[in-house]
């Protein structure tokens, strides 16, 4: 029984990663109308800053977090301005959903070419060793339960900016009519920044906590969990703030539990599977709204 | 010096002439009209005029600046507010929030006050909850503040694009058939509610309509575009009587 809470809390912890994750496609996605494929390359690029600074500082992983979500941020804005703001106005989203493509390889072979392909062992940035229950037959790990905090704190945040501030108010404003909301005096642009801006943020977190608990990193660490936080998102319902935490963490916990009962090799396919099932039955996602086609 | 002043305005899409030598005054206060057959290039001229199209010649001054290739947000700034044939309102959102919408541009704190509840955040929301209740109760929608849009009757729907417009403080309101699908009774209290914005604000309004009723009885200039063309032009009396805009509405 206790082996099986341990399970479910790990997968919730993962879930809470993928959470936070996911919380930055939907963003996007719901305001910018773009999936943003590079997304999971952020959480890398932040990584490697982490690991960077607290390297030359000598472990002080706290300057470490704050700069990569500095620059993650700035990152968002310059990826936004440079490579996806140009083709806002192209025929096609396809040529758009190209470029994120584009940029993720960028991303990965620049990250290459500074750090090599080799990987580097991550040293936790929770410090904490965590909660023992039932005379030490139920252990939480410190990073598993700062893991779980942060995303309910990112998700009501996140939730209080988007409804109780203009920034969020416009954001649902450009998410409904790009076209109305610029005729009432709405910077299309500035807003679309401000959600690339916000995302990036989340996704250095994620970073943080995603090296924290798998500590190994390569150029590739982001791909995996970007992926799966997308299927999260779009389990969830993509374009739903509560969606996103619902998919990721149901997510992270069947991951979790088939690998543990099932087989680690078919994990990720299972996954998967209920991915394809869920879609089946409901095409927009968990809590998605139904679009009723009026005729 | 007139509000608003159009001077050889000219589009074309492919081969097609949509307005050509397009030309309007329209002094401050004024409550102009402007109307003409299905299709005549009525809408593209409000799209020429809060910058949705650019056009290929011609020019628009409002208050003596050239507005002429500024984007949407920027000739929002500098004072033309509009609403459209086919409502578009921000459906999911409530009635208070859509008109706090069109008030984002005058209230101002930064996005890290917003994301963190700090410094100004408190004081300058309440500002705008205030400011959108004052604006609700002119045209009588405080009681539905929190109605979602899409919930709203018809007619009410039409105020609140009114009043979301009216929230960026334009010098210039562009109705785009505001009595379209409206019956008679909803369209009286339309002509009320645009009165009332005219005298209240002492606003400058240009509005499109097929309704003649509504466009005699409130407006005092009129232009009559056919064919992307400017037909007939003056006050509404005389232009409704000439020669040739009979001929136009009626056929020989």
């Amino acid at each position: 029984m206790s082996s099986f809470l341990t399970y479910l809390i790990s997968g919730l912890s993962l879930g809470s990663i993928y959470a936070i994750i996911a919380l930055g496609y939907t963003m996007v996605y719901g305001i910018a109308k773009m999936l943003n494929f590079a997304h999971g390359d952020f959480i890398m690029v932040g990584c490697y800053i982490i690991f960077s600074v607290s390297g030359a500082l000598s472990g002080n992983s706290f300057i470490g977090i704050i700069a990569a979500i500095i620059l993650c941020t700035l990152l968002g804005i310059t990826t936004e301005f440079v490579a996806y703001r140009p083709l806002r106005g192209a025929a096609s989203p396809l040529a758009v959903l190209i470029t994120a493509i584009g940029v993720s390889y960028f991303l990965e072979n620049v990250a290459l070419l500074i750090f090599g392909a080799d990987i580097k062992s991550f040293s936790s940035v929770v410090k904490w060793e965590g909660l023992s229950f039932a005379d030490g037959q139920l252990r939480i790990q410190g990073v598993t339960i700062v893991t779980i905090a942060i995303s309910l704190i990112v998700l009501v945040g996140l939730q209080l900016f988007i409804k109780k501030t203009k920034q969020g108010q416009a954001m649902l404003a450009v998410a409904e009519d790009k076209g109305a909301a610029a005729l009432m005096g709405i910077n299309v642009n500035r807003t679309i920044m401000i959600t690339f801006a916000i995302g990036s943020a989340l996704a250095a977190i994620a970073g943080a906590l995603l090296c924290s608990a798998y500590p190994s990193l390569s150029p590739y660490t982001g791909a995996m969990p970007g992926i799966k936080a997308f299927v999260a998102a779009v389990l969830g319902g993509i374009g739903s703030i509560p969606g996103a935490m619902i998919g990721g963490l149901v997510l992270g916990i069947v991951e979790i539990l088939s690998k543990t009962y099932i087989s680690s090799q078919l994990s990720d396919a299972i996954v998967f599977g209920i991915l394809v099932i869920v879609l089946l039955v409901r095409p927009t996602g968990i809590l998605g709204k139904v679009i009723q086609e009026k005729v | 010096m007139a509000l608003l002043e159009v001077n050889n305005l000219c589009i074309s899409f492919g081969g097609l002439r949509a307005v050509d030598d397009f030309n309007l005054r329209i002094e401050k206060g004024e409550l102009y009209g402007l109307i003409g057959p299905n299709g005549a290039g009525k809408t593209t001229v409000f799209n020429l005029l809060t910058g949705v199209y650019k056009p290929n010649e011609g020019i628009i001054r409002l208050d003596g600046e050239d507005i002429t290739r500024k984007s949407t947000t920027e000739i929002n700034h500098e004072g033309i507010a509009r609403t459209f044939q086919n409502i578009r309102l921000f459906k999911n959102m409530s009635v208070l929030d859509n008109v706090k919408v069109g008030l984002t541009e005058r209230f101002k704190y930064s996005t890290i006050e917003g994301i963190f509840h700090l410094g100004k955040y408190k004081k300058v929301e309440k500002e705008m909850d205030e400011e959108a209740l004052r604006l609700l109760s002119v045209f009588g929608l405080e009681e539905e503040k929190d109605t979602l849009a899409s919930n709203l009757p018809y007619g009410k729907q039409r105020k609140l694009e009114i009043a979301r417009a009216m929230a960026t403080s334009p010098k210039l309101l562009l109705l785009d058939e505001p009595a379209a699908g409206m019956n008679p009774n909803e369209t009286q209290e339309l002509m009320e509610t645009i009165a009332l914005v005219r005298k209240k604000f002492n606003m400058t309004i240009l509005l499109i309509e097929h309704d003649m009723k509504l466009v005699s009885g409130i407006c005092e200039k009129l232009t009559v575009l056919n064919f992307g063309r400017v037909l007939c032009q003056g006050e509404t009396r005389e232009v409704l009587t000439h020669p040739d805009v009979v001929k136009a509405y009626l056929g020989e």
